[in-house]
């Protein structure tokens, strides 16, 4: 797949038809290396235009319930800071949570639930 | 108490404005990424995993109340609520908006605050010992040392562009809480046979990828020749400093392959041609001016005295978190920042505005950043104790760990960071949770966790110390004992192969249950390592694998 930061938000997208998409599921999955070189250059473009920063192809497997990256790192841009099930974009809706990787959350670090306490972190 | 002189406040309002252009311009394309990424950087903005980060410096570690609200308030405006206190006494947003960057260089500028040299090939903001002013065993406050040395090299041109970044650091006392000798240049301030006070230099520490301890350079350099002393140390580095290799390109690595005598040798005959010039001499004069910005609080004439409270936790919370002041009848507490589970130096909006209106009630001016991810009221009063912990109590500010085992020194890691290789705070939230019934029984012990060989989170100076590194994309964690940032400074060994993520906090715990065992009256867990060695430590520490593998 192909991802990049937004020039101005820093936000995490993903290639997608010519495009960006800020959702992992939209991304666009490379089976040939000729196919994903040929994205990159497409989005080299973008970045020349200031769309997005720092364009790169990164790897990721095909699971029974869809597609994962093979690195951690790929999968915290994916969802937010694993420590914060309420930043980034997991915390957008709880579909988004769900459809995205669900292991993680159930695995790792809960959703916090009512978190109206606001001195607590 | 510290202010920003005239020319400072200008030298920041034009800063500000300057930046915003740049932004204008990187925005309407007219900067490539390029171009633009040195003039972030100046500024203290990076460009992380999830969004950019804005690092803003504390000088010193020292907020006043205002400052504090005022990060509340652009943590709550521009930001998703929070910040984090780093490990340089610096505060960082997680979330800030490229183009709203400019607005809160702005607003920090109205309080006296800025980001700059919090980032690039420069000498970068000034550290102090968090207990300045208020310690015991202080000789004298060292923020006006490391005041003028902020004030000589904010935007010298010979250094703003040195081999790779430099970081200085300056304590008061003969007790190192600034850790010193892990700093490319540290200033220890001592007194010498004849009473006069002066300064005990140290240059080559550092962590990263190849951990070094600085070395004494000089172990008295006079007050008027502070300057020009560093500035010599500057030179020599900034001529012969490794610009072909990044891994290479630290004071650390030139100062351990020139050796003392070469190093010495080299900076003493820059610091001669120096002083023949005289530019640099610190008139004495301009020394006073600068250390009455560093007044301390008009004291009351108060005696010594236990306070109490009907909340048993306030006992426990006063043993572990206050420590002597140098003045009778009052004390220094540090307000924990590692609140069991939580994330290591994060603090919210609403914690940061009720310490504003902590420091307010209580008549404190001031709060300090410690590079231990905590934050320190210097000037206590030892009756306002009880209250003062009530007060925290309620924003969840009054964990009672200040020194223990779940005082966890934590960098960002994996979870923010684009460096880093690993999770850190997700390790240091397990071992804390394993841990926290038992802290009080284990005693001092500091466990220092960093996501990457980059090591902000300080783990070759842990007692116990966790590295997070990336095994073909799987998290792995080594495991290194021994180390210390305190006056008997140490580089920890590492143990062995890594442990998996599932695997670390175990191992770390059967370690400290080890110590429990081999412990003699008064050892900490350093000063039983010291004595027994890795063998005990490491014979239990792979105990689950050796199970898994049968």
């Amino acid at each position: 797949m192909l991802t990049a930061n937004r020039l101005g938000d820093g936000e995490v997208v993903y290639w997608r038809a010519g495009g960006w998409s800020e959702t992992f599921s939209d991304g666009e999955v490379f089976d040939r290396e000729l196919e994903a070189q040929a994205a990159l250059a497409a989005a080299q473009h973008f970045a020349a235009r200031n769309a997005v920063v720092n364009p790169y192809l990164f790897d990721v497997r095909r699971e029974t319930d869809g597609i994962r990256p093979v690195k951690e790192r790929e999968v915290i841009r994916a969802l937010g800071p694993s420590v914060r099930g309420d930043l980034g974009k997991q915390a957008r809706s709880a579909t988004a949570r769900q459809s995205e990787f669900g292991k993680r959350n159930s695995e790792d670090q809960p959703v916090p639930e009512g978190t109206d306490d606001d001195y607590r972190i | 108490m510290y202010r920003y002189d005239e020319f400072d406040a200008a030298l920041v309002r034009e800063r500000v404005e300057q930046f915003r252009f740049q932004v204008e311009r990187r925005l309407n394309g007219e900067l490539s990424e390029d171009q633009f990424k040195p003039l972030r950087l100046m500024n203290g903005l990076y460009l992380q995993l999830h969004a950019y980060m804005l690092r803003i410096a504390i000088p010193y570690g020292t907020l006043r109340s205002e400052q504090l609200r005022m990060l509340a308030h652009i943590a709550r405006t521009y930001d998703k609520g929070y910040g984090h206190f780093t490990t340089r006494q610096n505060f960082q947003l997680n979330w800030p908006k490229l183009k709203d960057v400019p607005d809160i260089l702005a607003e920090l500028a109205k309080v006296e605050m800025h980001a700059i040299q919090t980032s690039g090939n420069c000498i970068r903001n000034v550290t102090a010992d968090h207990f300045a002013g208020a310690a015991a065993d202080e000789i004298e406050d060292p923020r006006s040392a490391a005041e003028l040395i902020r004030q000589w090299s904010s935007l010298h041109p010979e250094f703003s562009f040195l081999p790779r970044k430099f970081k200085i650091a300056v304590a008061g006392s003969p007790h190192d809480r600034a850790a010193l000798r892990f700093h490319d240049a540290a200033v220890q301030i001592v007194r010498n046979g004849a009473g006069e006070t002066g300064y005990r230099v140290y240059v080559g520490g550092g962590m990263g990828r190849t951990p070094y301890l600085g070395y004494m350079l000089a172990d008295f350099v006079a007050r008027a020749d502070l300057l020009a002393f560093l500035e010599a140390v500057l030179r020599v580095y900034n001529e012969n400093g490794r610009r072909d290799s990044l891994y290479k390109s630290r004071i650390k690595v030139l100062a351990h392959t020139l050796g003392e005598q070469e190093m010495r040798r080299l900076v003493l005959r820059e610091f001669a041609e120096i002083k023949q010039t005289g530019t640099l001499d610190v008139a004495e004069a301009e020394r006073k001016r600068i250390a009455a910005y560093f007044a301390p609080p008009a004291f009351e004439p108060l005696a010594d005295e236990t306070p109490s409270s009907a909340d048993p936790e306030f006992v426990v919370w006063r043993k572990t978190n206050t420590h002597r002041h140098r003045m009778p009848g009052y004390a220094i507490a540090t307000i924990s920042l590692k609140l069991v589970g939580g994330v290591p130096g994060d603090c919210s909006h609403a914690q940061l505005d009720a310490l504003a209106d902590l420091l307010d009630d209580f008549g404190l001016k001031e709060i300090r950043a410690s590079h231990e991810q905590n934050l320190v009221l210097p000037h206590a009063r030892q009756a306002d104790l009880p209250a003062i912990h009530a007060r925290l109590k309620a924003t969840h500010l009054a964990t009672p760990n200040a020194g223990l085992v779940t005082d966890i020194i934590c960098c960002p890691g994996l979870d923010y960071c684009d460096l880093a290789n690993a999770r850190s705070i997700p390790v240091a939230q397990e071992i804390a949770e394993r841990l926290a019934g038992r802290q009080h029984e284990i005693g001092e012990l500091k466990i220092k966790i960093s996501g990457c060989i980059n090591a902000c989170g300080h783990h070759h100076a842990g007692h116990i110390g966790v590295l997070g590194v990336d095994k073909k994309g799987i998290e792995f964690y080594q495991l290194q004992l021994g180390g210390s940032a305190a006056a008997d400074a140490s580089i920890g060994e590492i143990m062995g192969p890594g442990f998996g993520k599932h695997e670390i906090a175990g191992a770390v715990e059967r370690v400290i249950d080890a110590y429990l065992r081999l412990r003699r009256d008064g050892e900490r867990f350093l000063d039983t390592y010291r004595r027994v060695g890795m063998e005990p430590f490491k014979n239990v520490a792979y105990l689950e694998q050796l199970h898994a593998a049968h």
